[in-house]
């Protein structure tokens, strides 16, 4: 089985997914929307300093899950959690925790590429300008470092004035990238942030999450599972056994493991195409 | 379907739409109507001297400046003492506010606020402000009541600017740690200030043009208001006394066009900032 | 800000986890993160409920203003009904104010009869102008018509009755006899000044209508005229019904445009063409030399106007609100 299944996939090339401990644990989450439970029991764990994917079918709460961890689901009324997520062994739900600080610490990257409305120097100063950072050549040196970081330095090193929505859908994404970099968050939280660009862009985002992961960890939502196999080194399956349900989490292994020998069946026709 | 009846439906088609096609004319034809009207008959009244001079005499004769003077003031003025409070009201409603007995309580009154008739509120006015604070006659009586009359306008404009602001730019910027303050005065008003100015110039036109409010606490008296304590006479306020005594009737007529013009500006104007902003919005 | 290396609890990778290779992950550079999760600090937690509740304060600006209207031509209002009754006061047929006849019945029907001919004109024309604007205009006309609309709804109250008294009433008189002030008149000037409330609302509420349910209609063989007529507008039935009776409350509560050209005479007119007063009007005309128990009178009315105007937003709310419900 597994010789059938390795051939379908690019064997994940970038060398061995070294554990260098959770930077989230997460603990029998369940979360609701009002009275609907849309995540149940989900136990998992995130490491440090490596990617982490989240496949599964559209829809199943990969997304919901992912901004859990950032508590982004804060600002959508009418949510709650159970269970414990922890950073670094502190709980993110704790009483009187910063979720402003938090979400500093773990960025998100959404689907649809949203630079504000400013120009391309503005967008990527945003962020330190909100912590305190005033000096304009220390921000004009984060800024070109983090366009840097992004991959899109080049594109825009002469367009800096210009506005950030002038940008090709790739380009934009790749801006929010610096965006957030610029924060130097610990953690990087992409919700399918490929789905909307085109492919050179594609090419360019997997490319700088394969740089990234020395510093950063990395979690990303897609549907894309050849993408997932490139470029995770854990993988996480969610699934929604019918509409209406609560999602579970079916099985979390090294992404090596679960594309060519999945422990759960559902795992298997899931990653085979057989449905979703 | 027989023939017949697909003629009927087709005829009855025809003279239904023509018959909304009348609507839509007849609505322009007013609006060209009265325009054509107020502009061929005052135009020639407009002159540097009718503009800038005073009323002479026990006939106007002479200029209108003093009224123009005093609508200016009391505007701007009225446009300065509502539109923070407006603004900052809207912030409330549209980024804090969640719903209950509060909220509906609140929008309940904008929307009474809004529909008050306009002498209801200039009684108001005189009731407080001339008579009760004893501020007499004057600018600053008119503008505050005005500034009850203008703040549901602008309310309401104002926050339907801020929940145009699509809801991931704001994710965007509180995924970068940004609290709730730092996300409403740096993203989300930034980018809804032309469409809020837009609101905001429109109301002024209204404020301009309106009459029974200014009569009951700025007064009738001819008079180029200085401090905010002076009383004045606005130029709707002239145009009506001068159509009402009937003396000077090429003067109303100047009045009425220059009263006008100036509306069409706030209104050319607002549609202009609105414009030039969607085109660069992209 | 310190540093720390956020990977104290790195250790060797396990060695049933490790492939061949037996380097030691390589140590993560130091980044400007990780104190732990921070705690809101008080000033912050302070200094947002203070936004919050300044942002709150000039909201119920609105609420303390339609008190303090309540308050202050209540108080000066008030008097009227104790000295008159307030049945004497709103049924009493007679206004007669220097002879102590304080009754504004007469006013009342007045006012109402304006509306409902106001009404009767302005409301298809505006209802008409919106579906054209909806459903039957081109984009290139609609910016020309649109635009109309709006700069009509702009247009001062004084400056319609400047226009009804100096180009109408001169042609009703000649067309129709009399002095051309009345009914008739005041509804045409009216009509027109209620057209871009109704229109504004109306056109809204057609918008609002989903795209799909006219293909649908559409695609059943239907004409333009049988899906504006039957499926459209009761669509946006309950959007229609507010901004007409918006547009009833602009009706009732205008002054100055109708005091040009109306008459003032405090009769119920017996003809369409006979000046008469309404709730409006008459504070206008009696304001500048009424005192005493006239002038208390005058704020009574205005009360009057007030609760009417009141009831009216109330009537929309209630009516938007039994219509979600239903839907």
């Amino acid at each position: 089985m597994s010789d059938r299944l390795a051939s379908r996939f690019v064997a994940p090339g970038q060398g061995p997914a070294f554990d260098h401990g959770d930077k989230f644990k997460v603990e029998k989450l369940n979360f609701f929307y009002g009275d609907f439970n849309a995540l149940t029991d989900i136990t998992v764990s995130v490491k440090r300093h490596a990617v982490t994917a989240f496949i599964g079918p559209s829809g199943c709460g990969k997304s919901t899950f992912l901004r859990c961890l950032n508590r982004m689901n804060d600002l959508i009324p009418g949510t709650r959690i159970e269970g414990r997520i922890t950073l670094d062994d502190e709980d993110v739900y704790g009483p009187g925790v910063d979720p402003v600080d938090l979400r500093r610490r773990v960025g998100m990257i959404f689907q649809q590429p949203n630079p504000f409305p400013m120009s391309i120097y503005d967008n990527v100063a945003y962020g330190p300008k909100l912590h305190g950072v005033r000096k304009k050549s220390e921000l004009d040196d984060i800024v070109e470092e983090s366009l840097k970081r992004a991959n899109v330095w080049k594109e825009v090193k002469d367009i800096m004035g210009r506005g950030g929505l002038t940008l090709s859908g790739g380009q934009q994404q790749r801006l929010c990238i610096a965006r957030v970099l610029a924060v130097e968050p610990e953690v990087l939280l992409m919700d399918e942030p490929c789905s909307a660009i085109d492919p050179t862009s594609v090419q360019k985002v997997e490319d700088l999450m394969a740089e990234l992961k020395d510093r950063i960890t990395i979690v990303i939502v897609t549907h894309n599972m050849q993408q997932a196999a490139r470029v995770s080194d854990f993988t996480a399956f969610f699934l929604q056994e019918q509409a209406g349900e609560p999602a579970h989490l079916i099985e979390y292994d090294r992404t090596a493991t679960l594309f060519t020998t999945p422990k759960d069946r559902r795992t298997e026709d899931y990653i085979t195409g057989r449905f979703g | 379907m027989r023939t017949r009846e697909r003629m009927n439906k087709r005829v009855t088609n025809g003279i239904a739409l023509g018959v909304i096609w009348l609507a839509a004319i007849a609505t322009v034809g007013a609006l060209g109507t009265i325009l054509l009207y107020v502009i061929v008959n005052g135009i020639g009244q407009i002159t540097p001297a009718f503009i800038f001079t005073w009323p002479q005499g026990v006939n106007m004769e002479g200029g209108v400046w003093p009224t123009i003077q005093a609508t200016v003031y009391v505007t701007v003025l009225a446009m300065v003492i509502t539109t923070p409070i407006a603004v900052l009201a809207a912030v409330y409603l549209a980024e804090y506010a969640v719903q209950g007995r509060l909220v509906s309580t609140i929008r309940f009154a904008a929307d009474s606020l809004a529909s008050v008739p306009s002498i209801v509120m200039g009684l108001f006015g005189l009731a407080l402000f001339v008579e009760g604070i004893g501020m007499g006659f004057s600018v600053l009586a008119a503008a505050l009541a005005l500034s009850f009359l203008l703040l549901p306008i602008i309310v309401r404009t104002t926050e339907e600017s801020i929940r145009a602001v699509p809801k991931y730019i704001r994710w965007g910027s509180y995924g970068l740690g940004a609290s709730k303050w730092q996300t409403v005065s740096r993203i989300v008003l930034p980018s809804a200030m032309p469409r809020i100015i837009t609101g905001v110039i429109l109301a002024a036109g209204r404020a301009a043009g309106e009459t029974a409010v200014v009569i009951y606490t700025m007064g009738t008296m001819i008079n180029a208001p200085f401090s905010p304590f002076d009383p004045g006479r606005t130029m709707p306020v002239h145009l009506m006394l001068m159509a009402q005594e009937g003396i000077n009737m090429p003067a109303a007529y100047g009045e009425a066009l220059l009263l006008v013009l100036m509306v069409l500006g706030f209104n050319l104007t607002a549609r202009y900032i609105g414009r030039r902003n969607r085109r660069m919005q992209g | 800000m310190d540093t720390t290396r956020d990977g104290t609890r790195m250790k060797d990778p396990a060695p049933e986890m490790c492939s061949d290779e037996s380097a030691l992950a390589p140590e993560p550079p130091r980044t400007r993160a990780g104190r732990g999760l921070v705690k809101v600090s008080r000033a912050t937690y302070l200094k947002e409920a203070a936004l919050r509740n300044l942002f709150l304060l000039c909201a119920c600006v609105a609420v303390a203003g339609v008190g303090l209207i309540f308050l202050f031509v209540g108080l000066k209002g008030w008097p009227i009904f104790g000295k008159v009754g307030i049945w004497q006061f709103l049924a009493g047929p007679k206004w007669y104010p220097t002879a102590g006849y304080f009754g504004i019945l007469i006013l009342i029907v007045n006012s109402l009869l304006a509306m409902i001919g106001a009404l009767a004109l302005g409301g298809p024309l505006a209802v008409g102008t919106a579906v054209f604007l909806s459903e039957v205009a081109s984009p290139r006309v609609r910016e020309i018509v649109r635009p109309a609309v709006e700069l009509l709804a702009g247009i001062p109250s004084v400056v319609y009755g400047f226009f009804g008294l100096v180009l109408l009433r001169p042609i009703v008189a000649d067309l129709f006899g009399g002095l051309g002030f009345g009914l008739f008149t005041v509804w045409l000037i009216l009509a027109v000044m209620i057209v871009p409330t109704i229109a504004a609302l109306t056109e809204d509420a057609l918008r609002s209508v989903p795209e799909g349910i006219r293909e649908a209609s559409y695609a059943m063989g239907a004409t333009k005229w049988q899906t504006i007529w039957r499926v459209l507008l009761p669509a946006a039935k309950i959007g229609i019904i507010d901004a007409i009776i918006l547009g009833m409350g602009r009706a009732i509560g205008e002054t100055m445009a109708v005091v040009m050209i109306a008459g003032n005479a405090p009769v119920i007119p017996d003809g369409f063409f006979k000046p008469f007063l309404t709730l409006t009007t008459v504070i206008v005309m009696n304001m500048p030399y009424a005192s005493g128990d006239h002038r208390t009178a005058l704020f009574g009315v205005a009360i009057v106007l007030f609760i009417v105007s009141m009831l009216f937003v109330a009537a929309i709310r209630l009516i938007s609100r039994l219509g979600k419900e239903m839907s």
